[in-house]
């Protein structure tokens, strides 16, 4: 599959920052310094025509290093193309800078993300929990929240 | 001169799909909205969390109870998915796509009434609700006889379907089909006309194209602000772009161009069922897949083997190649999107659900400012949101 055309624009403009480019299943996820993301973003929407943020969401990556990804899917639509953005981020400096500036749906996306993953984002304008209630401790969709809540011993049966 | 000062009020529950999970903070001055605040997460369910301890097969049922008024189509998208993620997407039988074009739409026509229904009673008008919820029993009929439930359908399988269509339902689909147009003739000869229901919605929730764009609206509604935006035919599944039918847009950006846009999408989305009908051809509904797609549903209660790969289909389940995907549909409500992370184990390593609901709502505060009380309703019902979807 030929290289997505947007790659091409990303990498003559931010060389340094793309840190790697994958394809799979005709789909291509481009992961970039998250220094960078708000530029980044701003760059794709105002000159590659990338103006909807479809999702913005979090994975968590325990035991690897950077622990987490925080991942955009992007989506223009005048030529319906779709592009998947990562940034890596630390476990010991779990922030990234709000995107929302580029796109306001970034708010509550951002506000889940860090409600359910624990990743704060900078100069973000609400950052509340969302889903959680205010007072909850813990980031639920993190690999070491026990699925079963908190304060409860781990579930024993079987998940198959 | 006279003072004036905001009064905080708490809002809700008042429209029957958010049955006491949606609190609404308005911070009034008389009756003009200067703020909303919507408070969410009071049906949390955390199907993401769940999916990472299912397997593929057994995420199936959870999605049915996101936007539980449209069951079919959550599967689709997720079944999707998960297919895409396998890179089997060409191997689904001809009469399975067909299928599930046919329960798409008919879905479409189905969650549309609940929201015609309850956006009309939410304004005043009791009779129309009575009348579509009338229609929407008849496709709950269809559900149960083709799924066996009425709301949690959980019929599509990842390759297919979990069985063929039942003797005699294409023609009772067909009679449905026939006399839908003229129901929503009804609707519209209750409504459409009336200065009442025209002065409530017109000019009321006013978002623009760019706005819309920017805070994510998806579907109706991004389409009632004037965006020519639909992923059946602009990321099609399914082969729709092998069907015949017109994507509508408005241009008024408010209630009553969503209101137009989804009376417009029932009317086609009657013909996209009576094409799916034409083109319904006898054959297999399920890939013929053994590592992934469970065995047809005549074989798993005739014969011991086929119980066997069943069960451990479902138990064990299959192991999709390390990789990441997103899908997106085309659902009632806007773009539901499934993006799925496989790192090679028979679970999801992690499932998030784009859900246009969620999506949607965000809109509400900047499409209530300045308006009264009365508008904040008339914008929750135009926005066709459900919990189940909001909170997940």
């Amino acid at each position: 599959m030929s290289e997505n055309a947007a790659v091409g624009k990303l990498k003559a403009k931010f060389a340094s920052s793309v840190l790697d480019v994958a394809e799979f299943r005709g789909e291509t996820t481009v992961t970039v310094k998250k220094e960078d993301i708000v530029a980044i973003c701003s760059f794709l929407k105002k000159e590659v025509g990338y103006n909807f943020l479809t999702d913005l969401c979090g994975v968590d990556y325990l035991g690897k290093t950077p622990r987490f990804m925080v991942v955009y899917h992007l989506y223009n639509i005048g030529t319906k193309e779709r592009l998947r953005l990562k940034v890596p981020v630390e476990e010991s400096d779990a922030t990234v800078d709000t995107v929302t500036g580029v796109w306001s749906t970034a708010n509550w996306h951002e506000r889940e993300c860090w409600d359910l993953m624990g990743i704060s984002f900078n100069n973000h304008p609400d950052l509340r929990r969302i889903l959680m209630a205010e007072d909850w401790e813990g980031h639920p969709l993190r690999k070491d929240y026990p699925v079963q809540g908190p304060d409860r011993r781990p579930y024993q049966g079987r998940i198959s | 001169m006279a003072m004036t000062e905001t009064m905080t009020v708490n809002m809700g529950p008042q429209h029957p799909s958010t049955h006491g999970v949606l609190q609404l903070i308005l911070e009034l001055d008389g009756e003009v909205v200067r703020k909303a605040t919507p408070h969410i997460g009071f049906l949390h369910r955390g199907v993401e969390k769940l999916s990472e301890y299912r397997t593929y097969h057994q995420t199936i049922p959870l999605t049915d109870r996101l936007d539980y008024l449209a069951p079919m189509s959550n599967n689709l998208a997720y079944v999707l998915a998960v297919e895409k993620l396998l890179g089997i997407t060409d191997e689904i039988p001809e009469r399975a796509k067909v299928v599930r074009v046919l329960l798409a739409e008919l879905t479409r026509i189905k969650s549309h009434l609940v929201w015609l229904a309850t956006h009309a009673l939410d304004i005043g008008a009791m009779t129309v609700f009575l009348y579509c919820f009338r229609e929407r029993e008849h496709i709950m009929d269809i559900y149960e006889k083709i799924s066996g439930a009425r709301m949690t359908t959980n019929y599509f399988r990842v390759g297919g379907l979990s069985a063929d269509l039942p003797d005699g339902i294409v023609n009772e689909i067909s009679q449905f089909i026939d006399a839908m147009p003229g129901h929503i003739d009804t609707y519209e000869g209750l409504i459409t006309g009336n200065k009442i229901w025209q002065k409530r919605i017109k000019g009321v929730g006013v978002i623009s194209a760019e706005d819309a764009i920017d805070v994510g609206l998806s579907g109706p509604a991004l389409r009632a602000s004037g965006v020519d935006w639909d992923l059946r035919r602009d990321d099609p599944y399914c082969d729709y772009e092998d069907y015949d039918f017109k994507v509508f847009t408005s241009n008024d950006c408010d209630t009553w161009g969503r209101y137009q846009v989804r009376l417009l999408e029932m009317r086609e989305a009657c013909k996209l069922v009576k094409q799916a009908i034409a083109k319904l051809k006898p054959g297999p509904v399920i890939a013929d897949l053994p590592k992934v797609c469970l065995p047809p549903k005549q074989d798993v209660v005739n014969t011991i083997e086929a119980l066997i790969h069943q069960f451990k289909l479902i138990s064990e389940g299959f192991k999709p190649e390390i990789g990441e995907v997103y899908q997106g549909c085309e659902n009632p409500k806007g773009e539901l999107g499934f993006y799925l992370v496989s790192d090679g184990s028979a679970h999801p390593y992690r499932m998030k659900i784009r859900s246009p609901s969620f999506i949607n709502l965000q809109a509400l505060p900047q499409m209530v400012v300045g308006r009264m009380i009365p508008d904040v309703v008339a914008i929750i019902g135009t926005l066709d949101i459900v919990l189940g979807e909001i909170d997940r």
